[in-house]
């Protein structure tokens, strides 16, 4: 394998540059494998290393994150390789679509340049990785849509790139293993976390604790975050729930309260926390709009893939939390296997599993673990309880809890999609992406990730082709690759 | 800023809804705005209520924004430019505006 | 309940798209029976009926003169239809391209939400006694020994009935089959495009090319898009209309949204700038002549057919529950039911 690329050499689009795209684009293109990684983000990391703007001069980011060395060594690897012509990388790239040619003569990469979304760019390639990551999840609640009320990821995701906080007292609420480093975060950075709230039972923590300790580094993780939280004096009530958050232009306070062994809220264990904040979030779904609109399968809510990271699409490949919620270890793992799986059959090799047994090892390992913890961290049972009727549920379209009950009852609904269809409810700008779960658990029915042939709202000018379209055929007229090497 | 050792370069100025609000480079206009303690920059189309950041990353289009004149931004997915005019958006905020 | 072509569907209640004959009269007798159920109180609201007019469009003289003589015949039937000129369109509708030869304005074309449409009229019928059996699949249709229709096996019981009425839509022929019957419904599949949420009255009527007529009336397999651009109650504007015949192929089709965008784009210049924020699709239940089949199968003595409607399915969906309700309880039809017989393609060898 040489530094200069030869001309014909086999090409991927990479989508998404968080973990799982950044060790596939790394291993691929160490490979002989030419690679294309588009992203949306200023700066690769994805929302785990989101790095904090250039501008900022942020001289130790590294105060906010953890497994840094990581992320040094990916961030080395990906200059490098851009140096070397082997990767390019795309930043500013919102990628609304990924097209099948027509005569298998390999994929079209279709994206929108810069934050307003409206030039488009086309990026051709032999195959294509799916690495499109999760976003939270949030279970609605009286007051969710006040201003002040942000998802957890959010919270964190605001303070990591452009260093701000949402306010000065902020509650911590939800589910996951997200709330802790984000209540970490907000501390150390300043804020007074006035409660960590967190709605799993312990029991079922002892219950599963023999699968949990099979897994020392994480649980040793989570006993610095505990410690931090100590440190910074947070107040952490665990089996409880946010019930309420109160305030008129924004949140002054909210209720929360104690849950039963069944998951319904403990009556008379209720309390007022005033805060400006509220941070909240029940978990990741994964992002599997490009995958779907290609045809590929899901295995519930995420990319079915096999052990190769193949999609049962011919040419796609799924890594990271777009296969299913497991956090950056395990999608670096799947990244890797991916991204060898790639450079062997793009040149008609079957790659050798002992290249990457010990990412395979990993990746079962993790699998097995975020299992456990998806029942560990589990939404109050009976939610729904505390949904008033006039609950707004789809923030979009401002559809309240009554029409979505309405709409099962009375007028028979028995499916998430004839929920929507009568109610408006996920069909606005989100479509659907914030308010799906929590539709489905109110009107009774099973959650079925929608289809969305467009990942992100397309000018209606760019779908007609009167705006010129930009084609990044080969790496020659993409961006300095000395750039990259400065961050 | 103190906890990453921010030395940012030095600081520029953009309007929102008419009020001069310093802006670090590299902040997008959400950051922009809460740094300067504004937390809603929308009303909603239906019962007219006020919204602001919800996800952070470019997911749920809560933080919708006028900027010089064009409705829909997200608000935290564009960066802050020097002398930018930020508006609240009202509804649809197509009456009267450009599209997109 | 309407997740098939019901719920992808823009609830076009048209008789302008509409060349004279018996399928213009069982639009004007539905359009008619529309407006009953709408005054009904709190339905036109709750269905988002609306009387919005249908514009249509020419942009070469050539295609107006065509439009003028479809028009000529239309009124002839009772349809009203204002000749607009060019300089007139914009008053009409302000965001329409300039430069359009001239157009013609049907005030009859209406509107509704189709989804919320069918569970309103669902809900009425409940009232006055029907029941619904949701999540139930027809296995098979019961018939005596003499071949009579006597009720249907589902995936959840038994029912008995001496009379079964086929309204299966697109899947049509699959359940006449099931009676022994054949009836030759095929998938004509279709796209539309929604847009982000829009001032009302940005788009205010149903306007479309005039070429969308002939379209609608083709056979061919291929592919065919007009441009049809409508707003909505909601607030987003749909874009439609494409038809293929491919089978149930659900897999998204991104040279047919390219096609509705640009046709819409030529309408309306400024929805360039408007974002498309999301696709769907569906399937017309396509029949070789584009006429429904309505009325008693005479194959099966018991079995009634109301299906096959293409695109205008909410349209036609009032006359022809009207005219199969009058045949059922043996009163004489409003409409001759001759045209729409369905085994009327048996004597044309299909």
């Amino acid at each position: 394998m040489g530094s200069s690329m030869a001309e014909g050499a086999p090409h991927v689009a990479v989508v998404g540059a968080g973990p799982a795209g950044l060790a596939a684009a790394v291993a691929a293109a160490a490979r002989g494998v030419r690679v294309t990684l588009i992203d949306s983000a200023a700066e690769a990391g994805g929302q785990f290393y989101r790095q904090p703007a250039a501008g900022l001069g942020a001289r130790r980011p590294q105060a906010l994150h953890h497994q840094w060395r990581t992320w040094e060594r990916l961030r080395d690897g990906l200059a490098a390789h851009s140096a070397g012509g082997r990767i390019t990388h795309l930043t500013d790239h919102h990628v609304w679509f990924v097209e099948r040619g027509l005569q298998s003569d390999g994929f079209t990469v279709h994206a929108l340049l810069g934050p307003e979304q409206e030039q488009p760019v086309a990026v051709h390639a032999d195959a294509v990785l799916l690495a499109t990551g999760g976003y939270e999840k949030v279970l609605p609640f009286p007051g969710w849509t006040l201003p002040g009320v942000v998802t957890a990821g959010g919270a964190q995701a605001m303070l990591k790139s452009g260093l701000v906080l949402p306010g000065r007292v902020v509650v911590v609420a939800g589910t996951g293993p997200l709330l802790m480093p984000v209540a970490v975060g907000l501390a150390a950075a300043g804020a007074e976390v006035a409660a960590l709230v967190e709605a799993a039972d312990p029991k079922v923590f002892v219950r599963h604790a023999r699968a949990l300790a099979g897994h020392p580094a994480k649980l040793a993780e989570g006993a610095r975050y505990a410690a931090e939280l100590a440190r910074h004096r947070v107040r952490v009530r665990v089996h409880h729930t946010v019930v309420a958050a109160h305030g008129s232009d924004r949140v002054e306070a909210v209720t929360v309260a104690a849950l039963d062994g069944d998951g319904c809220v403990r009556p008379g264990s209720e309390r007022r926390i005033p805060c400006d904040t509220l941070a909240v979030g029940h978990g990741m779904l994964p992002h599997t709009d490009l995958a779907e609109a290609l045809g590929c399968r899901l295995d519930g809510p995420g990319v079915a893939v096999d052990d190769e990271q193949r999609t049962d699409v011919p040419g796609v490949w799924a890594a990271g939390e777009t296969t299913g919620i497991g956090g950056a270890v395990l999608s670096l793992a799947e990244g890797r296997i991916a991204g060898l799986s790639i450079a062997a059959r793009l040149n008609s090799r079957t790659p050798d599993a002992r290249s990457y047994e010990a990412a395979a090892k990993a990746r079962t390992g993790l699998r097995e673990f975020f299992a456990v913890l998806g029942t560990v961290y589990d939404p109050p049972a009976h939610w729904t309880e505390q949904v008033t009727d006039d609950t707004v549920v789809c923030r979009c379209e401002e559809v309240p809890a009554s029409a979505i009950r309405q709409a099962a009852g009375e007028l028979g609904a028995g499916d998430v999609r004839t929920v929507k269809l009568l109610t408006r409810a996920g069909m606005g700008w989100c479509q659907g992406r914030m308010c799906g779960p929590a539709v489905a658990g109110l009107a009774g029915c099973e959650f079925q990730p929608s289809r969305r042939p467009f990942a992100r709202p397309v000018p209606l000018g760019v779908l007609a082709g009167t705006n010129f379209d930009r084609h990044h055929t080969d790496s020659t007229d993409s961006t300095d690759p000395t750039e990259e090497g400065s961050s | 800023m103190e906890l990453v050792g921010a030395r940012p370069a030095p600081a520029f100025t953009v309007t929102f809804d008419g009020r001069s609000i310093a802006v670090l480079p590299g902040q997008t206009i959400a950051a922009a705005l809460w740094a300067a303690g504004i937390t809603s920059w929308r009303t909603t189309r239906g019962s007219g209520e006020p919204r602001g950041v919800f996800c952070g990353i470019g997911v749920c289009f809560d933080c919708l924004v006028t900027v010089n004149g064009r409705a829909n931004q997200r608000a935290c997915l564009v960066r802050a430019e020097a002398g930018d005019v930020i508006r609240t958006q009202e509804g649809t905020g197509s009456d009267g505006q450009q599209h997109g | 309940m309407a997740g098939g072509t019901t719920g992808a569907g823009e609830g076009n209640l048209l008789v302008s798209d509409k060349e004279p004959g018996p399928e213009l009269e069982l639009a004007l007798l539905s359009g008619r029976l529309w407006a009953d159920i709408a005054a009904e109180p709190g339905i036109a609201k709750a269905v988002e009926y609306d009387l919005k007019g249908g514009l249509v469009v020419a942009s070469g003289t050539d295609g107006l003169a065509g439009l003028e003589v479809l028009a000529g015949g239309q009124r002839a039937a009772g349809v009203e239809a204002v000749a607009v000129g060019a300089d007139q369109l914009r008053e009409l509708e302000p965001k329409l391209a300039e430069g359009l030869a001239g157009g013609v304005l049907y005030p009859q074309d209406a509107q509704v939400m189709p989804t919320l449409a069918a569970a309103h009229v669902v809900r009425l019928a409940r009232a006055v006694g029907a029941s619904l059996r949701t999540g139930w699949t027809v296995m098979e249709v019961l018939r005596t020994g003499a071949g009579a229709v006597r009720g249907v096996r589902t995936s959840g019981g038994e029912i008995h009935a001496p009379a079964v009425v086929n309204a299966a839509g697109t899947w049509g022929g699959e359940l006449a089959a099931l009676a022994g019957a054949s009836l030759p419904v095929l998938p004509r599949r279709g796209f539309v495009l929604v847009t982000e949420p829009l001032p009302p009255r940005t788009v205010r009527h149903k306007v479309y090319a005039a070429d969308y007529v002939a379209d609608v009336a083709s056979d061919s397999a291929a592919l065919q898009t007009s441009p049809v651009v409508e707003g909505t109650a909601a607030g987003p504007v749909l874009i439609g209309a494409s038809r293929e015949r491919v089978g149930f192929d659900r897999a998204f089709s991104l040279p047919v949204a390219r096609a509705l965008a640009a046709g819409a784009t030529r309408l309306f210049p400024f929805l360039e700038g408007v974002r498309a924020m999301r696709a769907y699709l569906g399937f017309r239940p396509y029949m070789p002549d584009h006429l429904p089949a309505i009325g008693p199968d005479a194959r099966v003595p018991g079995l009634f057919h109301a299906c096959g409607h293409e695109g205008a399915g909410i349209g036609l969906a009032t006359g022809t529950g009207h005219l199969i309700a009058q045949v059922l309880s043996e009163k004489s039809p409003d409409l001759d039911l001759t045209p729409f017989r369905p085994d009327r393609f048996l004597e044309e060898g299909l």
